[in-house]
């Protein structure tokens, strides 16, 4: 059986007559890589500051680790490792000594050893003494990796890990954040705008827009239920598409490619029937992804 | 943790250059003064002086290391509050301003720990910025001038303190001073809570400083009632020591006006921290 370690339910909170957030339900299983999805403004960000208590909810409950964060934040807290919105540290300390200073808020071993080791963890290594002002965006980020794994947390949640950073940053992040689950075995939960960040790291998901859960649960789940637009590369289209005359969304855009709208179920059965058809089958490329399952949900 | 958290604070404190502008602002001006009164000590102690000098005959050496720290006492103390609300009125904005709060308060330490981290750390730093006034008054004066008895003119007229009987004295001043510049500690600490960049609660603090002291000065009866409860009215009640004899009850009222600020302004610190959102 699962357990939760987070369980948020009908979370809301407002600003005077602003409603940022409305009605938000999640709830993280233990090693869970879970992605918070939602459009600018949909109440994401809102909702991890009122996880780590930086925000008051107007009404609702969030329990960390079985605890209220409420009534026990810091029990709740010493187990997260956290990074809200963009890594923001003390520009004129070393790296060493801002994560020296976090460390110890955290009740962590902030022994030179220990704090080299996650320098080292996150590529900083040789840049222990240099001042955080010389950092490039990408390097604060994993700075700030670095900060959430010090204590040893069970949870680390991620505002955003990608944002402003250039493509080799990305997949520098994204393989750390892999690491971090498949090393370590922790429990992440992140938010992110590029949503194939989430479809590529994810094994559960939340989409929230205009302040409200609008469906939650597994990545492959969630994808497996709506239809790809797929594409077939074949030695000749027009007899493919006389092979499949059993779908209804097909059509040719060349001689060697033609495209179908099916479930991903479906597509074993349709490569088995060109296949007995006599049809080679080079390429099957699927169009739909979750970045349209997300603009079809938030555009309801 | 509030103790590793402290040091945490102080930690920052010791590394940011603004930190360093107040040693660097009094060094400056004690040196100047020091240097003034060397070069032109004796005309201005006979300046002071000519009104007594038809009635008393003075003997000794007047101008000595004791005189010049109750007037560089005298001088500076009026400007210490800004150099003390520049890195306390800093502490909370600050970190709003720079991002870092947020990290901060997603750790597993009460948001109260890290209010009175920050506050210990600035009172730390205020006494050290006190302390340095006093030695560079008190050590650096009596090294240029001497030891000597101490002339005072106040309200009362003048008074002769010896030489012998002047150490506690310069004590408790600076004991009622460092209380005073407590109270304006607090106080900025207090706006910083409110504020989300650094310039606000020094500038506020700045303000209500001289609104407090206008009003304090203004000889008008409307005021009359609220003046003894100002804190600004009792920023100036380290010159006590230097009465004779010793007004204890004034020192006491001063002091008991000065811990209420104290605990006023903390407590509405405290209060408006634990509830506020962090948005920055």
């Amino acid at each position: 059986m699962e357990s939760s370690i987070i369980s948020i339910s009908h979370l809301a909170k407002n600003y005077g007559s602003f409603q940022a957030v409305k009605d938000v339900n999640i709830t993280v299983n233990k090693g869970d890589v879970y992605g918070i999805l939602g459009p600018n403004g949909a109440g994401k960000s809102t909702t991890i500051r009122c996880m780590l208590s930086l925000i008051n909810a107007s009404a609702g409950s969030i329990s960390l680790f079985g605890h209220d964060i409420k009534t026990h934040r810091k029990e709740a807290l010493s187990k997260i490792g956290c990074i809200v919105e963009k890594p923001d540290f003390y520009k004129y300390l070393s790296a060493e000594t801002n994560l020296a200073i976090f460390g110890r808020m955290a009740g962590a071993d902030v022994s030179k050893k220990n704090l080299h080791k996650m320098l080292s963890f996150v590529g900083l290594e040789g840049r222990e003494k240099d001042k955080v002002n010389g950092f490039s965006h990408g390097m604060k980020q994993r700075l700030g990796i670095a900060q959430t794994l010090l204590h040893n947390p069970d949870l680390i949640i991620l505002d955003e890990p990608t944002t402003g950073l250039d493509p080799q940053g990305i997949i520098d992040i994204r393989n750390l954040i892999l690491n971090l689950k498949n090393e370590f075995q922790k429990t992440i939960v992140l938010s992110s705008h590029i949503l194939s960040e989430i479809e590529l790291i994810a094994n559960r998901m939340v989409i929230i827009n205009k302040g409200i859960t609008v469906v939650e649960g597994s990545v492959q789940a969630l994808l497996n239920q709506e239809e790809l637009l797929v594409l077939f590369e074949v030695t000749d289209s027009k007899a493919a598409v006389n092979s499949l005359t059993t779908y209804k969304n097909i059509h040719i855009i060349d001689p060697h490619h033609f495209e179908i709208t099916i479930s991903k179920n479906e597509i074993p059965e349709c490569i088995t029937r060109l296949q007995k058809a006599d049809i080679l089958v080079y390429g099957v490329e699927t169009k739909r992804k979750l970045e349209d399952y997300f603009l079809k949900l938030t555009k309801a | 943790m509030f103790l590793k958290n402290t040091y945490n604070e102080f930690i920052k404190i010791a590394a940011k250059p603004r930190s360093y502008i107040s040693i660097a602002a009094i060094t400056v001006l004690v040196g100047i003064i020091l240097f003034a009164m060397k070069i032109d000590g004796p005309a201005y102690i006979s300046f002071i002086t000519a009104s007594f000098e038809q009635t008393l005959n003075f003997e000794g050496k007047i101008m000595n290391g004791n005189l010049m720290a109750f007037i560089i006492l005298q001088m500076l103390i009026v400007q210490i509050p800004l150099l003390v609300a520049l890195v306390t009125g800093d502490l909370i904005s600050g970190e709003a301003a720079m991002g870092t709060i947020r990290m901060l308060l997603s750790k597993p330490i009460s948001r109260t720990k890290v209010l009175l981290s920050k506050y210990t750390a600035g009172l730390l730093y205020t006494f050290f910025i006190l302390l340095w006034m006093g030695f560079m008054a008190v050590i650096v004066g009596r090294w240029l001038f001497g030891d000597g008895d101490l002339m005072v003119l106040n309200s009362d007229g003048l008074v002769i303190i010896p030489a012998n009987d002047i150490a506690w004295r310069f004590i408790g001043g600076f004991m009622i001073a460092f209380l005073a510049l407590a109270t304006v500690a607090t106080l900025s600490i207090m706006l910083s809570c409110f504020s989300d960049n650094s310039i606000g609660p020094i500038v506020s603090t700045m303000s209500v400083i001289i609104l407090f002291t206008i009003i304090g000065t203004l000889d008008v009866p409307v005021f009359d009632n609220i003046r003894p409860f100002l804190f600004t009215t009792h920023m100036a009640a380290w010159r006590s020591f230097f009465d004779n004899p010793l007004p204890i009850q004034a020192i006491k009222e001063s002091v008991i006006i000065l811990f209420a600020h104290i605990g006023i302004f903390l407590s509405i610190a405290i209060y408006h921290f634990n509830k506020k959102d962090i948005l920055s």
